[in-house]
């Protein structure tokens, strides 16, 4: 096959790269240039952009022995990832980026210009393994062996066709020191980069920073569930749903115990704030679904396990598509979940499909 | 697929292999010791070996020994010129902070220049061309007539590297002349294609490059007017008139003359060569592929030889250039200077071109080691990359 890998500049990327060319495929290596500030200097382990790691990804390229071209995608993702990002805050919903790029860059942008351009399938770093039945017409979507670094739920929003033209070599890697230590073989310079962690285009790890320039300052009442204010905020897009910290509460709660954000309302600029039992739900209504189990349909409630965040513990759960919508009974509560989180169900290690929660009771 | 050798360069505007003689130079050149400043014997074998150089390059060029002065490259020279000829002739009079430049010049000059006024008070310029890429004389004499008094400085390249268009810097020279105006020319991409006299030229100041020509890269010089004043850029000890400190390396100044020399030599004879090639290239391009506009120059006395440049309708430079390398073909979309992510072209745009037209630009640019073969591989190879290019549009 013809294989475009996606070199982000780290030990994942490069060690799947080549994987690809060791199973034999014509690969490509292609950097996609994301931010519009490259020379934006990040330290040490934030971030997939910069020049360093255009740079890494390159001497990667050539130790593959592989072409290497920087795909610059940086618009589309600014029009997608960056702006869904602040209006999804704005909205006063938590929204997943890592969900919106490989829905809108990785799996689509890259992959459109990939098959335009002859390849066949798209290669990337990530930890989730597909396999196929024997005629190879259906692809199914599963966990990566390696558990603490399975990026299966990030990848479900690709959808079924998508999924046909991907490949995840690291599906099958134990972890990630067994990647290290392959990349390390493979004289790979890559190996002992940090891992990266946090979101890509705010540079400084700061998200509350962010949203505050890019979003302005928007000052209004935190109050408690009764509507009696508690305290003050300058913006109410920067809070989520289950955040503790940061709240900087004036007055202690009259029963003492710790306060959450129980909702952020985007209509009045409120912030409420309650006890953390109240952060209970047990009901998810999820909108936007994207199902890869055609076997699966789960037209009627059907049992799963559903995963609300990207290394959260799945919960026992009925589950039920109607339309675009998916409906979840949880078996047991779970805390702290937002709209704008993705709804993942699987079955076993399958994922079945997600959506993006809409509601919650 | 692993990388294999190509098939054809035709990239050569970005750096042509070097010459023979450029490389038996330098090895010759680097097996001895000695710095050319040093009064010992060692030291005069070197100082030999670069006046030698000097004298090669002076004569190649129809220049004074004294006049060469030997730089890191023609990004340098240019540099030199440009921040040399503004400080000197402002620290004279005050009044002259004015930096008269074409809009299509080479980044090496035009980011100088904007450098200068966005830090040093410089009022700059950018004069227009036509829609070939030729400068437009009547602005520069308008220019002239109303800022003579305020002009440090003009700056106009010999030939343009992207679309390849000479420019009229005798008209420019004559211009400024009346003025007493010093014309610096940028002509990194005309030595070795077209005949460059500096003496006849009456310019102020010339830059080159060794690896543009067949010598390698890291060397390249100034050629500069003695009576020109210039504020050095680099200091230090003082070597090169004391305009351009650092040890002169000597290997390199030998290689820069030979290749120089070989070019220089060879340039009648193969500029008709890689002219033809060129030109069968574009009407075997012209008529095979519609929708194909020729820029720059007519090809003829105007253009450089081994030139070509092309924007392809509804398709996407950085496409055709993914397409052609997988092909085992190397061209350019114009410069090579802004590796990875690409941008529209300054000069493409100054000449009107749009940025929808300028997004399918192509240069096949040839050179000294050309073969018919590299055209019939770009001609058999251009039609099916533009048509997947074309029909790839809609994902980019």
């Amino acid at each position: 096959m013809r294989v475009l890998a996606a070199l982000s500049g780290g030990v994942d990327s490069a060690v799947a790269a080549a994987r690809a060319v060791e199973a034999g495929h014509d690969v490509v290596g292609v950097h996609m240039a994301l931010s519009r500030s490259r020379a934006q200097h990040r330290n040490g382990s934030r971030g997939c952009c910069s020049i360093e790691d255009a740079s890494d990804a390159r001497r990667a390229a050539d130790v593959l022995g592989i072409p290497y071209y920087v795909w610059d995608l940086s618009e589309r993702f600014e029009e997608t990832v960056v702006a869904d990002f602040l209006a999804e805050y704005a909205a006063g919903r938590t929204p997943n980026p890592c969900v919106r790029c490989n829905e809108h860059i990785k799996f689509a942008a890259l992959l459109d210009r990939a098959v335009a351009l002859g390849f066949d399938a798209v290669c990337t770093g990530h930890y989730a393994r597909i396999s196929t039945d024997g005629a190879g017409a259906r692809h199914e979507l599963h966990r990566g062996a390696a558990q603490e670094k399975d990026q299966s739920y990030v990848l479900a929003v690709m959808g079924p066709e998508r999924l046909a033209r991907s490949i995840f070599p690291l599906g099958d890697a134990p972890s990630k020191a067994t990647v290290r230590a392959e990349a390390d073989r493979r004289g790979l310079a890559v190996s002992g980069k940090p891992d990266s962690y946090d979101i890509c285009f705010v540079a400084d790890g700061d998200t509350k920073g962010f949203l505050r320039d890019r979003l302005g300052a928007s000052p209004g009442p935190v109050v408690d569930a009764d509507g009696v204010v508690v305290g003050e905020h300058d913006g109410a897009y920067a809070y989520t749903v289950g955040q503790r910290r940061g709240l900087k509460l004036g007055r202690p709660a009259s029963d003492g115990r710790p306060r959450y954000v129980l909702s952020v309302r985007p209509v009045d600029n409120t912030v409420v704030v309650g006890p953390r039992e109240a952060l209970a739900v047990t009901e998810l209504t999820g909108g936007d679904v994207v199902w890869l189990a055609a076997d699966v349909p789960a037209a009627e409630w059907t049992r799963a396990e559903v995963q609300v965040r990207a290394h959260g513990t799945p919960v026992g759960a009925g589950v039920r598509r109607a339309g675009a919508r998916l409906d979840v009974r949880l078996d047991e509560p779970v805390r702290g979940v937002a709209p704008g989180q993705s709804v993942v169900a699987y079955a076993g290690t399958r994922v079945l499909g997600q959506a993006t929660l809409v509601d919650r009771a | 697929m692993t990388e294999k050798p190509y098939h054809a360069y035709l990239d050569h505007a970005a750096t042509t292999p070097v010459r023979r003689a450029a490389v038996d130079a330098f090895v010759r050149a680097s097996a001895s010791v000695g710095n050319p400043s040093s009064s010992h014997a060692f030291g005069r074998a070197a100082r030999r070996l670069v006046d030698e150089a000097r004298e090669g390059v002076a004569a190649a060029l129809g220049a004074q020994p004294g006049e060469v002065i030997l730089t890191g490259g023609g990004t340098e020279a240019d540099n030199l010129a440009v921040k040399g000829l503004f400080w000197s002739r402002r620290s004279a009079d005050p009044r002259r902070t004015r930096v008269l430049v074409s809009a299509i010049e080479h980044h090496a000059v035009l980011d100088a220049a904007r450098w200068l006024a966005e830090h040093d008070g410089a009022q700059v310029v950018e004069l227009p061309v036509d829609s070939r890429g030729r400068l437009d004389l009547e602005v520069l004499d308008a220019q002239l007539d109303l800022h003579a008094d305020e002009v440090a400085l003009i700056s106009v390249m010999w030939a343009n590297n992207e679309v390849g268009t000479l420019q009229p810097v005798d008209d420019v020279v004559a211009a400024a002349r009346r003025h007493g105006i010093p014309v610096h020319s940028d002509a990194v991409q005309a030595l070795g294609h077209v005949p460059v006299d500096f003496a006849t030229s009456g310019l102020a100041a010339l830059a080159l490059s060794g690896h543009k020509l067949g010598a390698p890269v890291g060397v390249g010089a100034l050629v500069a007017r003695r009576d020109v004043e210039l504020t050095p850029v680099l200091h230090g000890g003082g070597q090169e008139r004391g305009v351009r400190s650092g040890t002169v390396p000597a290997a390199l100044a030998a290689s820069l003359a030979a290749g120089l020399a070989a070019a220089v030599d060879a340039r009648e004879r193969e500029a008709a060569r890689i002219s033809a090639l060129r030109d069968e290239l574009l009407d075997g391009i012209l008529a095979s592929i519609p929708g194909v506009t020729a820029r720059g120059a007519a090809p003829g006395p105007g253009r450089l030889p081994g030139n070509l440049h092309l924007t392809v309708d509804d398709a996407d430079a950085e496409v055709m250039l993914f397409l052609l390398d997988s092909a085992g073909i190397a061209a350019s979309s114009g410069s090579a200077c802004q590796a990875g992510v690409e941008q529209v072209s300054h000069v493409l745009s100054a000449m009107g071109v749009g940025d929808e037209q300028a997004r399918g630009a192509l240069r096949l640019s040839l050179g000294h080691t050309s073969t018919l073969d590299d055209v019939e591989a770009v001609l058999a190879a251009l039609p099916a990359v533009v048509e997947r290019s074309r029909l790839a549009r809609k994902a980019f």
